[in-house]
This record gives C-alpha cells, sequence and structure tokens, in this order.
C-alpha cells in the first residue's frame, strides 16, 4: 500500500480517471452517430422547412428588388405633404418599371401590393402595357407622363404604400392576421366588414375548448367504467375505444357526413320517430355544429386513454376508506377520487385541444363556412389566394399557441410518458 | 365494482343509470363506424337506408359500390399509390427511428431532452403548418432533382411523398421503441459482447428480437398515419401520387359516388387487422419483458 497517495491506475498504466473518461466519450459519440442521420433528416426536411415557411411572414423583398432605383429616390419623399412625389422618383420608377416588365415581374410585385391596398394590382396591369413601349431617352416630363397614364399615379396613397413597402421586412402580414393595418396615421383596425382573423382565432380555440369540454364529459365516465371493471371485460370495452383511434379519420368523417346529413341516418331515424316533423330537419351539418360532433368523436380516444392509464393507478380502497368512514358516495368521489384523477384531465386535455386546434380536414368536410378554423384559412391562402406571407403569419401565430401548449404537456405530463395504444 | 347486496334504491338507480350513459357513450363511439358498413351494400347511389333495405328485401342490397372500387381505375390507380408510398415511407420512419431510439436510450446522452422535441416534433406542430413548410421545401427540390440530377417526374414526386411521409411518422416510432426500451435489461448486451460478439451482431441477435414487437408496432404506427394522411400530401404530391385518403377527400368535397362507403368498408377491415396486431404484439412484448399483461 506504499503507492496508495498516487492515482489509480487502469489495466493499461493510464490513469483510471482519464480512462473512465474516454469511454464515457466514446460511448457519447456511439450515441450520437445513431442520432444523427435521423436528427439531421428531421432537421432538414421539417423543422429549416417550416422556419423558411415562418420567415415569409416578414419577409418583402419584392418591392425593394424590383424597383430598387425607386425605392432609394423616394426615401426622401415626405408623404405627409399629401403630394405625390417629384419628377426624380417617376423618372426612377419609369427605368425600374421598364426593366420589371421586360422581366414580367411588375404583375407580381402589384399584386402584392394590392394585398396593402386593393387597386395597385390593377394599375400596375394597365400602365405596364404603355410604359413597356416609351422610348425613356425621349421623355421630358415623366410625371406629366404617368399623370396622363392614369391620375392614380399622382395619388399620395400609393406611393405611401410603396414606400411603406420598400423595406425588406415587414409587419404588414402579422398585422393583417390580427386584422390591423398601416395607414398614415400609424396602426389602426381594418374596417368592420373586414375584420375576420380575430374572429376566426376566438372561434378555433372556442370551439377547441367545446370540443375538449365535451371530451371531458363524456371521456371521464368510459375511463372509470373501464379503471375499476375486471381485467377481462375493460379488454374486451378497450376494443371499442381503440377501433375507433385506428380507423382512419377519412372514414370517420365520411361516415359522419352520412349519419348527419339533411337527409341522413339521424335525421331520418328522427323524422320517422315523429321526434321532428319532415320539414324540421336539423341542421348537423355545414355548420359549427357539425364539426364539434364530428371532431368530439375523432378525438374521444385521445381523452379516454391518459385518463384511463391515470385511473389505473388510484387504488380502489381509497373510496371505500372514504366511505367507511362515513362520506358519502358522492363526497367520496368528488374529495378523493376527483383530485387523483386530475393528471389524467389535464394531459388528455392539453393533448386533445392541440389537436383540435389545427384540425384541417373536419372542419373543411363538415364544417361549412360556420365551422372551419384557422387552419382553413391558411390552407385557402396557400392554395387559392396565393397570399402565403399572410398564410405564413396565420401559421406562425398557430405555431406559437401549439408549442407554448406543447411546453406546458411536457412540463405536466413529460413528453417521454406519452403511451400509444 | 358490482353492486353489493345491502345497496339502497338510490345506489341501484344510479348504478343502472350509470351503465346506460356509458353504453350510450360506447354507441357514439362504435356506431358511425358500424352504421356505414350495411350502407355500403345499398344497390342505390344514396347515403342513406332505403325503404328495401329497411324490410331487408334482398333488392335492396347489391355489391355493386365494390365492383366499382375494385375495377374503377379512379380508385385503382390511388389504392396502388397508397401501397406504394406507405410501406416505403414506413421503411425509412423504422430504420432510422429505431437506430435513433437506441442511440437516444444510452445513458450518457447530451441535449437528450432538445433531440427528443426535435424528433417529436413533426407530431405536434400542426399537420397544415408541416404541410405548408414542405410544400416549399419540396417544390424546389422536386425542381432540383428534375432539372439538375435529370429524374423523371413522375418519380421524383413519388420520392417528395415518401419522404415527407417518413417525417411525419419518425415520432411514433421513436415513442414505442423508446418505450420497449426502458424495461431492456443492459446486462444482456454486455453479457453478449463479453462473449465476443461484434456491435452489431449484439445488436441483431439480441437486442433486436427483445425490442422487437415495439419496433413492429411503431411500424404499424407510421404505416397508418402514411396510409391515412391527406394534407401533406395534397400539398406535396401531385395527381400522379393520388392516394387513396386523397381520393376519398376530393369524393367527399364534391359527393362524386357512395363507393367512397364501400372504400371505408375496406379500410374499416384493414385497421380491425392491424389493431388486433398490435395488441397482441404490446401483450406479447409485456410478457417478454417480464410486466404484468394489460
Amino acid at each position: 500500500m506504499s503507492d496508495a497517495s498516487g492515482p489509480v491506475l487502469a489495466a493499461d498504466g493510464t490513469p483510471l480517471k482519464r480512462s473512465l473518461a474516454r469511454a464515457l466519450r466514446a460511448q457519447k459519440i456511439r450515441a450520437f452517430l445513431l442520432i444523427a442521420p435521423l436528427l439531421i433528416f428531421i432537421l432538414v426536411t421539417f423543422i429549416f422547412p417550416i422556419g423558411e415557411m415562418l420567415f415569409r411572414s416578414v419577409e418583402n423583398k419584392i418591392v425593394s428588388e424590383t424597383l430598387p432605383q425607386t425605392v432609394i429616390e423616394l426615401q426622401e419623399w415626405d408623404f405627409k405633404s399629401g403630394e405625390a412625389p417629384d419628377e426624380p422618383v417617376f423618372k426612377a420608377l419609369a427605368e425600374d418599371l421598364q426593366i420589371a416588365i421586360e422581366a414580367k415581374k411588375h404583375t407580381k410585385l402589384g399584386s402584392r401590393l394590392n394585398y396593402e391596398q386593393t387597386g395597385i394590382a390593377s394599375l400596375f396591369r394597365k400602365s405596364g402595357r404603355k410604359i413597356s413601349k416609351w422610348e425613356l431617352s425621349e421623355i421630358t416630363d415623366f410625371r406629366a407622363e404617368f399623370e396622363d397614364l392614369d391620375k392614380k399615379w399622382l395619388n399620395a396613397d400609393i406611393w405611401r404604400t410603396i414606400q411603406a413597402y420598400s423595406n425588406p421586412v415587414t409587419a404588414g402580414y402579422f398585422l393583417a392576421s390580427v386584422d390591423r393595418e398601416n395607414t398614415p396615421d400609424g396602426i389602426q383596425r381594418v374596417p368592420e366588414d373586414e375584420r375576420i382573423y380575430i374572429k376566426l382565432f376566438v372561434r378555433t380555440i372556442i370551439m377547441s375548448l367545446v370540443i375538449t369540454g365535451s371530451c371531458i364529459l363524456l371521456g371521464y365516465p368510459i375511463a372509470w367504467l373501464l379503471a375499476n371493471l375486471p381485467m377481462r371485460t375493460a379488454n374486451v370495452l378497450m376494443i371499442l375505444v381503440l377501433l375507433p383511434f385506428w380507423t382512419s379519420l377519412l372514414v370517420r368523417t365520411s361516415a359522419w357526413k352520412v349519419l348527419l346529413q339533411n337527409q341522413g341516418v339521424i335525421n331520418e331515424t328522427l323524422v320517422w320517430l315523429g321526434i321532428i316533423a319532415d320539414d324540421g330537419r336539423l341542421a348537423l351539418i355545414n355548420n359549427a355544429t357539425g364539426t364539434i360532433i364530428a371532431m368530439t368523436h375523432i378525438l374521444l380516444p385521445f381523452m379516454i386513454l391518459p385518463l384511463y392509464s391515470v385511473m389505473k393507478t388510484i387504488p380502489p380502497s381509497y373510496l371505500r376508506a372514504a366511505k367507511s368512514l362515513g362520506a358519502t358516495n358522492w363526497t367520496a368521489f368528488w374529495r378523493v377520487y376527483f383530485p387523483q384523477s386530475v393528471p389524467g384531465i389535464g394531459a388528455g386535455s392539453i393533448l386533445v385541444f392541440i389537436l383540435a386546434i389545427g384540425y384541417y380536414i373536419t372542419p373543411e368536410l363538415v364544417g361549412g363556412t360556420k365551422g372551419v378554423f384557422i387552419s382553413n384559412r391558411i390552407a385557402y391562402h396557400i392554395s387559392s389566394s396565393l397570399n402565403w406571407g399572410l398564410a405564413a403569419a396565420l401559421g406562425a401565430i398557430l405555431l406559437v399557441l401549439v408549442l407554448a401548449l406543447y411546453w406546458l404537456y411536457d412540463r405536466i405530463v413529460g413528453i417521454d410518458n406519452v403511451k400509444l395504444g | 365494482m358490482s353492486l353489493p347486496v345491502y345497496a339502497s334504491t338510490g345506489q341501484r338507480i344510479w348504478y343502472y343509470s350509470f351503465r346506460v350513459i356509458c353504453a350510450l357513450i360506447f354507441a357514439f363511439l362504435i356506431i358511425p363506424i358500424l352504421v356505414i358498413i350495411p350502407l355500403s351494400f345499398n344497390a342505390q347511389d344514396f347515403f342513406t337506408f332505403t325503404p328495401e333495405m329497411l324490410r331487408l328485401d334482398p333488392a335492396g342490397f347489391s355489391t355493386k359500390h365494390y365492383q366499382d372500387f375494385f375495377t374503377n381505375q379512379d380508385w385503382q390507380r390511388p389504392l396502388k399509390n397508397s401501397f406504394i408510398i406507405a410501406p416505403l415511407a414506413t421503411i425509412i420512419s423504422v430504420s432510422l427511428g429505431t437506430l435513433a431510439a437506441v442511440g437516444l436510450s444510452q445513458s450518457h446522452v447530451p441535449f437528450r431532452g432538445t433531440i427528443m422535441a426535435i424528433l417529436i416534433s413533426p407530431m405536434i406542430v400542426p399537420l397544415i403548418i408541416s404541410a405548408t413548410g414542405m410544400f416549399f421545401f419540396y417544390s424546389k427540390i422536386g425542381f432540383f432533382m428534375e432539372d439538375t440530377l435529370g429524374m423523371s417526374k413522375g418519380l421524383v414526386g413519388y420520392i417528395k411523398v415518401i419522404l415527407a411521409h417518413a417525417a411525419l411518422g419518425i415520432p411514433f416510432v421513436i415513442i414505442t421503441v423508446t418505450a420497449t426500451l426502458v424495461g431492456f435489461d443492459r446486462s444482456l448486451t454486455r453479457a453478449a459482447a463479453n462473449l465476443g460478439a461484434s456491435p452489431g451482431r449484439t445488436f441483431f441477435k439480441v437486442q433486436m428480437p427483445l425490442i422487437l414487437p415495439g419496433v413492429i408496432s411503431g411500424g404499424l404506427f407510421a404505416f397508418i398515419t402514411s396510409f391515412d394522411e391527406v394534407v401533406v400530401v395534397l400539398f406535396v404530391g401531385s395527381a400522379a401520387q393520388k392516394t387513396l385518403p386523397w381520393q376519398m377527400f376530393t369524393g367527399l368535397r364534391e359527393q362524386i359516388s357512395p363507393t367512397i362507403l364501400a372504400v371505408a368498408t375496406v379500410l374499416v377491415a384493414i385497421s380491425i387487422v392491424l389493431l388486433t396486431t398490435v395488441e397482441l404484439l404490446r401483450r406479447r412484448s409485456e410478457r417478454l419483458r417480464g410486466m404484468t399483461p394489460g
């Protein structure tokens, strides 16, 4: 034991500490090499594309790229004068536009600016045809020439819009997605009849809450029954919960379409039973009711499964103990059982709410116009109106909402504890 | 749980009414799925029960919607596409996902929480946002593959959809395989290594057979995710890659034909098969790991 003061050595003579550290490092590298292919795949094909898409919500290079000279000349101009800018700006615009028309970019710019001020698209399109034929060196008074083309070119509002959006970055899409616009007098709400997005966000949230609420209401008794029945019976009944869970979303949505429509099974049965008159059929589809019924059905298993796994861990003897101490059935349930099942309600609710808030297919098919969600609006802007910036801004808001809830879920339940089937 | 002999009238009433409530909720869960099965045998082109069907008159029933499904090219092409895309996407998800899950289950992984969050994210991000992001990304990739690499348009279309679906299926593989690895006895791999097996051999001969149930059920989840997916394929794919859910989606939107109900019935049958497989696997896995069968 004479050399006990020296470092402990491994078999090959290196100090044990260093040897262990090396082994640990090798283990970390091996683990990382196993994870790397997937991590890179997800980062490249999923995370970055979404980031890039979200960047479109603030990106606004089109004005400064299509009209580079005009943007520089326009910096001096003060829109408060109420007058159109001076000659150099018009000259720059004519030069820029001729290049843009050559590259067929001017209509794109027109439709971009049209999101901010209606009428600009047609102004650009109409003027574009004539400007392309101008001989720039022969023109002395550009301002008059533009006035000749269209009186609107002397409208200060048009110039203000161009100036306001000459920055390569804009908050315009985000303002639009909360029903605000950037006017000469600062940020203001858009006119009453154009305010749709806040209403849509509120509706999406309220309907998701209603769906979550009805899932709790329907899921709680089922989960309780499954958790307290003998294992054999519970397993059989569990199939009734798992089968809808495994059935295609489209199948369930089409089933509800069949059931809920005006001539559908539910209405026919009610008329046949004489509960409602033939001309008083219930409007169950293409409205909010349809969306809520169908989505409650689709998301119910996501509530029952977490509730069940929490209730499974509550010892039934607690209830018996409470009762033997003199509690009524209700008191025993409410003061003893229910508080212990709250984590399950929390987990299930957040899961259902996260899924509900981003739903697209079901509201699209059974929601009509009154039962659609914010997702449907995003899809509309991507595929029909082609206002990608606004779609990205709406998507960013939705994503932030969902990620906040996900964070909450992770804090309460832990993402490692998610169980499937 | 059963009613004691000394229960009061009130307790009896509550006991039975609770059973009735539960029965009604179970009915709500299962009837919408069952109701489409008889409707798919409707002899008329209606989405509802005809008087003949209610009288159980054989003339009210026919298999014509099934014949349409199995002969009409509008349905056969999507069916074929679905069976091309879903298995390939599943293979990618399962192979990459299993490797990563094994890596994640090692004892010292830096940034484990962050990596896990990133890998799970395709399940959390609303589909419409994933679809939009992928739409822009894969259209660029598509141009690159067609123009620079000179690949054919059809092939590029399939590659795009398969990769997009693989990303969506990965969280399910990660979750199920990590869950199986929780109960995994590390001394088994150490014993194998000690006896001279290479890491690859240890993995395939010792670890893999034990975590196989988790891998398979993860694969089935990935398969059903891709097989059932509409939004992403709508955005990323083109008409040549039309899948079964896509065709159903357009069909439901435009109310074309009750063939949809026949397709739906076939899909319900497929999901029953998948459900049974997953349940059997889960029980086997729990038995293998010495847990009480659920």
